[in-house]
Formats: C-alpha cells, sequence, structure tokens
C-alpha cells in the first residue's frame, strides 16, 4: 500500500500536448477516480503511473520512491484493463498465476517440460496454487477454474482480470475503465462490487472513467479532467456541489446543469432578457455572466411580471422523476427542471410556468468559464 | 397461389454453379488423374491412340518396385522432410519476434522497415538466385542441407502475415503481460504464439507446400544425388531413364505428391481456414 504522487507530469506525441503539467496527490487506501471525456488524457496519464508510457517531464511517486526509470512490473502496480486482456489460451487458475509464477519462478522453473527437473519448483507451485485458489474463492470464481477467457461471461472475465490484479497484493491498483465493457445492469452491480473490494482490501485505487456515475458512486475523490489539464479535485459532494468552473459543472450531472447567460446590471443584479434572475456577482457591471443551475434546484410557480418564466415544451417521464423541458426567453438551450410525478401532473404542455430558485442554489461562472463569488447579503428578493 | 418458382427454376442457380464448379475441378484433376493412370501401366499401355484410364494388364507392381529400385525414393523424401521442416522451424523462430516489433513496439523506423519488408515480397525467387549462389559458393556451403534451408529462413511473406495478425491482438495484452512481468521475447513465445496459432498453421501450410515443391533453388545449389529433394529426384529419374520408362516415372511422381495430398486430406479445414484467413487466392 502506498500514496502516489503526481508532479508537473507533461506528455507529447510528435506535437500534440496530451497532458499539459499534472499535479496530483493520491493519498494512501484512498479511491481516487480520474474523470473526463474521451481523449482528454486520462488513460495516458494511468498508463504512466503505471510505467507502460513514459512521460516527457515531471515525477512519477509511489510511496517515498521516484518510479520514473522503474519499469511496469517493478514498480508492483496492478492494473484492470478495459478489454480485461486475460490470456486466451490459458485457464481462469493460470491466467491468475501468471503475476506470481512471473516473479517467483526462475526462467528454468517456467520451461515446459525442464520445469519438473528443477528443484525447489513443485514446492513454490504449491504455495502458488493455494494463493490462487484463495483468491479466485474471495470473488467467487472457485467454480470457473479450469475453464479458459472465451467460455466466461464478461462480468465472470471482469473478475478473474480483478483476480489477477489481486494476487500480486499489489501497492496500488489501476484500473482503466474497467466496466465500460459490460451492460448496464451488470455495470451497476459491479460498482458495488469494486468499492466493496477498495473498502476490504484498503489499497490505493486509481481508477479511469468517462462515466460520471461510476466515479460519483465509489470515489473518494474524483479529478475532474479535460485536454491534459486537472480542472479540479474534490470530493464527489464538492465537485457536484461547487464545481470550479462551468466545465466542470456541465460534465457532471445528468440531466446537465442548466446554464443560463444573464448579464451583470449596474445594481450587481444578474438579468437574462430584461427579467431579474434574483442572483447578484460580483463582476463588472455590463459584463456576461452564466448561471448555473441544477434540474432538481429549480420549482415550478405561477408566473409573474419581474421573474424568470417560460413555456413547457417538453417532457421525458422517468418514472420516479418527470424532467420538464422549459422554453425560456433569451435562453437558446431549452431549461430543465426536475419535477416529482405529483408536481408534473399539475402541469401541461404549451403551459407558461414561472421559475423559481434559491439565489444560493445557483453557480455563477465569468465568460471564460470561472467561477465567480455570488454577492453574499445582497441577493435581490424574488 | 402457386409458388413465383418451381422447386427446379429455384435451385436452378445452385445447379450452375455446381456444374462450372465440377468442370473445373476436372480439368484441374485431369493431369493428376492421368499420371496415377499411367503409373498403373505397362509400357506398351502408355502411348496408344485410344483413351484408357484403367490398363488391361495392371502393371503397378512392376511400376512402383522399379520407383523404388531405381532411385532412393525413400531418400528424397526423408531429404523433403528434413529440409521443409528445418525451414518452417527456423522462419517461425524469425518471423514472430519480426513480426511482433514491427505489430507492437514503437521505434523510429518501423514504417521504413515494414516497407522493406513488403517490398522483398515483390521480389522473386528467381532474382536473388545467381547473388545468393556466389554467396553460397564463397561460404563453401553449396551443395549442403545449409544450401537448401538457410535462404528461406527468413519469410518477408511470413513476417507480413504474421505482422497482420499480431495487429488484431489487443494492445491490452501486451500491457497486461509487461504489468505481469514477462520480457518482450517472453511476450512473443507465451502470449503472442499460443493466440497466433491459427495464423502460424496456415502459414506453415503455405511454407511446407511451397518448399516441398520447390524445384528450381535445389536445382541451383545441390549437385549430390543423397541431397536431392523429391521435385529434384523425379526430374533426376526422368533423366536417367531418359524418357523412356514412364510407367514408373509417373509412379515416383505419385509417391512425391502423396504426403501433401495426405496431409492436406487430414488437414484441410486449417488450410481453407488459413486461405480465408490471409484473404489471399
Amino acid at each position: 500500500m502506498a500514496s502516489v504522487t503526481l508532479e508537473g507530469i507533461r506528455k507529447s506525441y510528435e506535437r500534440t500536448e496530451i497532458l499539459k503539467g499534472i499535479d496530483l496527490t493520491i493519498e494512501d487506501g484512498s479511491f481516487l477516480s480520474l474523470l473526463g471525456p474521451s481523449g482528454c488524457g486520462k488513460s495516458t496519464l494511468l498508463r504512466i503511473i503505471a510505467g507502460l508510457e513514459r512521460q516527457n517531464s515531471g515525477h512519477v511517486r509511489i510511496g517515498d520512491d521516484v518510479v520514473d526509470a522503474v519499469r511496469p512490473s517493478e514498480r508492483n502496480l496492478s492494473m484492470v484493463f478495459q478489454s480485461y486482456a486475460l490470456y486466451p489460451h490459458l485457464s481462469v487458475a493460470d491466467n491468475i498465476a501468471v503475476p506470481l509464477r512471473m516473479r517467483r519462478l526462475s526462467t528454468l522453473q517456467r520451461m515446459p517440460l525442464i520445469r519438473h527437473a528443477v528443484p525447489g519448483t513443485h514446492a513454490v507451485e504449491r504455495e502458488i496454487r493455494a494463493e490462487v485458489a484463495r483468491t479466485a474463492e474471495q470473488l467467487g470464481l472457485g467454480a470457473l477454474m479450469r475453464r479458459k477467457p472465451g467460455q466466461l461471461s464478461g462480468g465472470q472475465r471482469q473478475r478473474v482480470a480483478v483476480g489477477r490484479a489481486m494476487v500480486r497484493q499489489p501497492r496500488a491498483f489501476l484500473l482503466d475503465e474497467p466496466l465500460s465493457n459490460l451492460d448496464a445492469k451488470l455495470r451497476v452491480h459491479m460498482r458495488t462490487e469494486i468499492a466493496q473490494l477498495h473498502r476490504a482490501l484498503g489499497t490505493t485505487f486509481i481508477y479511469v472513467t468517462h462515466d460520471q456515475a461510476e466515479a460519483m458512486t465509489m470515489s473518494d475523490k474524483i479529478a475532474v479532467m479535460a485536454e491534459g489539464e486537472i480542472l479540479q479535485v474534490g470530493s464527489p459532494d464538492q465537485i457536484y456541489d461547487e464545481p470550479a468552473c462551468l466545465r466542470v459543472a456541465e460534465f457532471i450531472g445528468s440531466p446537465k446543469i442548466n446554464v443560463l447567460n444573464g448579464v451583470v446590471d449596474d445594481a450587481g443584479s444578474v438579468r437574462l432578457g430584461g427579467r431579474d434572475t434574483g442572483c447578484a456577482a460580483t463582476a463588472t457591471p455590463g459584463s456576461g455572466v452564466s448561471l448555473g443551475i441544477r434540474p432538481e434546484a429549480i420549482a415550478l410557480r405561477a408566473p409573474d411580471a419581474a421573474g424568470l418564466r417560460g413555456r413547457l415544451a417538453h417532457t421525458e417521464n422517468l418514472g420516479a422523476d418527470v424532467f420538464v423541458h422549459l422554453a425560456v426567453e433569451g435562453c437558446e438551450a431549452p431549461v430543465v427542471v426536475r419535477l416529482s410525478q405529483a408536481e408534473a401532473r399539475r402541469t401541461r404542455l404549451g403551459d407558461t410556468v414561472g421559475l423559481g430558485f434559491e439565489p444560493a442554489a445557483a453557480r455563477l461562472f465569468a465568460a471564460d468559464g470561472r467561477r465567480i463569488a455570488p454577492r453574499v447579503g445582497e441577493v435581490a428578493h424574488v | 397461389m402457386r409458388p413465383l418458382l418451381s422447386p427446379l427454376s429455384a435451385a436452378l442457380p445452385g445447379l450452375a454453379r455446381h456444374a462450372a464448379l465440377l468442370a473445373l475441378a476436372a480439368l484441374t484433376l485431369l493431369p493428376f488423374a492421368w499420371m496415377i493412370s499411367t503409373s498403373l501401366k505397362p509400357a506398351g499401355e502408355i502411348f496408344l491412340s485410344e483413351i484408357r484410364w484403367w490398363p488391361e494388364r495392371l502393371a503397378a507392381v512392376e511400376n512402383y518396385s522399379a520407383a523404388f529400385e531405381r532411385a532412393p525414393l525413400l531418400r528424397f523424401l526423408a531429404n523433403g522432410a528434413i529440409v521443409t521442416l528445418a525451414i518452417f522451424a527456423l522462419q517461425v523462430v524469425v518471423n514472430l519476434p519480426a513480426a511482433y516489433a514491427l505489430a507492437k513496439l514503437r521505434f523510429i523506423g518501423r514504417q521504413t522497415a515494414f516497407a522493406l519488408v513488403l517490398f522483398a515480397i515483390l521480389v522473386p525467387q528467381q532474382a536473388t538466385a545467381v547473388p545468393l549462389f556466389l554467396l553460397f559458393h564463397q561460404l563453401g556451403l553449396l551443395d549442403s542441407y545449409a544450401a537448401l534451408v538457410v535462404p528461406f529462413t527468413i519469410s518477408a511473406f511470413g513476417i507480413f502475415l504474421m505482422r497482420q495478425f499480431f495487429m488484431s491482438v489487443p494492445d491490452d495484452l501486451v500491457d497486461a503481460a509487461r504489468m505481469d512481468g514477462i520480457s518482450e521475447f517472453g511476450i512473443v513465445w507465451r502470449v503472442m504464439l499460443p493466440t497466433a496459432i491459427p495464423a502460424v498453421t496456415a502459414f506453415g501450410i503455405f511454407s511446407v507446400v511451397s518448399h516441398w515443391n520447390d524445384y528450381f533453388w535445389p536445382l541451383v545449389a545441390i549437385n549430390s544425388p543423397h541431397l536431392f529433394t523429391p521435385p529434384l529426384g523425379v526430374a533426376a529419374f526422368r533423366n536417367e531413364e531418359a524418357g523412356t520408362d514412364y510407367g514408373p516415372l509417373m509412379a515416383a511422381a505419385t509417391i512425391i505428391i502423396a504426403p501433401l495430398v495426405i496431409a492436406f486430406l487430414f488437414a484441410q479445414r486449417r488450410f481453407i481456414e488459413g486461405i480465408t484467413f490471409t484473404g489471399m487466392k
């Protein structure tokens, strides 16, 4: 077990800069997700930690050791791949045993046929087999030990890949989108299993995903990445409630956060299409601000003369929740509001409704996407 | 309602296809059938004005025993086996690491190296025969097993074929092996080779067939009859007999193609898989 520290990691392929100086500390025993859209450099970063890829500059530290020049197998990390990467010609038991055999048996002891004649092979083999059996039992693979990967379901293969990673008792686990090849139902189930495994092992987990639900449900901390940079590191709650910038706010949450583009008036209130939003910002009068507001933070009410209003253009019924889309004047994208079934029944398509929200629930962003503070104590009444 | 097509007319395109294929197959098989037929005939029945498939007097025993008596056919067969198997084994030893490097390692000049491999496929064997002959002469290796085997140990076609197959092996598998502590050569033999068995088999069939049947290079490189490969043996046989005795000659020809035909019958499925797999033909 160990912490993992990244210091100024940069990587480019030919002229394209993939990672633009990453600094990150992953505490010992914590579960950190690298979350970002595809192509943001998160997998490259994981491969650099693993040693499969070499950074152009910067350092990787595992515990207290700088491991920049250390080969992948000697970093004592385990990796679970998106495609599982099981050896197709080996049985489940042999797949799990590979990392142990490679470390504990000499070259001669691994040679086919000759191995039996080399002293000590059998004792080590017995030990390895016992450890493999223990790991397999923990993962519920006991009955499948003789099968080949081709004869396993996606979930079972996933488990074998986890078993192969676990058996060597690594200092940290690296997981590269391990759930994205599973169907939706199994993915939700495996989410729980991986979180439980992390709790049981207490080892550092570094988990790469583009799926915010996976990151939100399993992580202690999330590092949100985009275009080779870390935008924000924080707990799932922090990332969701206090996004550091508009990109993080837009990336997290489903449906997406509503972004209303307003203008700050002379009094500091944010106005949208001439109407008062009830929010005030510490920004130069006349400058544009984006107002981010989550769908669950908005309530519908009777329209009034001054406040925001919209026409109910579309509804999506998801059973427990209903998402209604409102066409709001001065706003290009529809504003999505989350309602309960009962609330939704009181509305009808084409209705004009007022939008109400606590100004404290709104997040304000400057034109360049930076978060800006609301003006405290001066929040206008709606 | 009557069906638009009667069963017969529905089957017609299929029948036509099969008729065409049968005709082509018959055309291909005709010389082989004639060879076997001739190998069973006594000398007097070989050059007749009429076509006779089955001889009036069966001379199989004379012809086949004459074939074995007048030339060391078994020796030729053994030479063929030694040479083709040695070539194939060495080709695998060379091709797999080369193909792995071209498919999975990143290094400067990889594209150029691969382009050279493709270029080498285009060079016909005959073009390099004279320089090779001179080289082996300088090395004093002519007229030996080495002369028969060494020129073919590096097969550009084999490297190309295996490289194409390795491209389809996911990179993750290679990375997983690296994480597990397997060395690069270890990856070739312990990870890539087992996944590439179908491709290696396909290549093996191509390699063995073409070198078993190769006439040109052994003719250039070999003088001593005890090193003759089967095609050379049969040819020598014919020269020796000055074309007078076609019965034993055809018997000898039948004997030397028999191992390949038998192997093909056993490995028919693999062979067809190999051809479809390479997308050739």
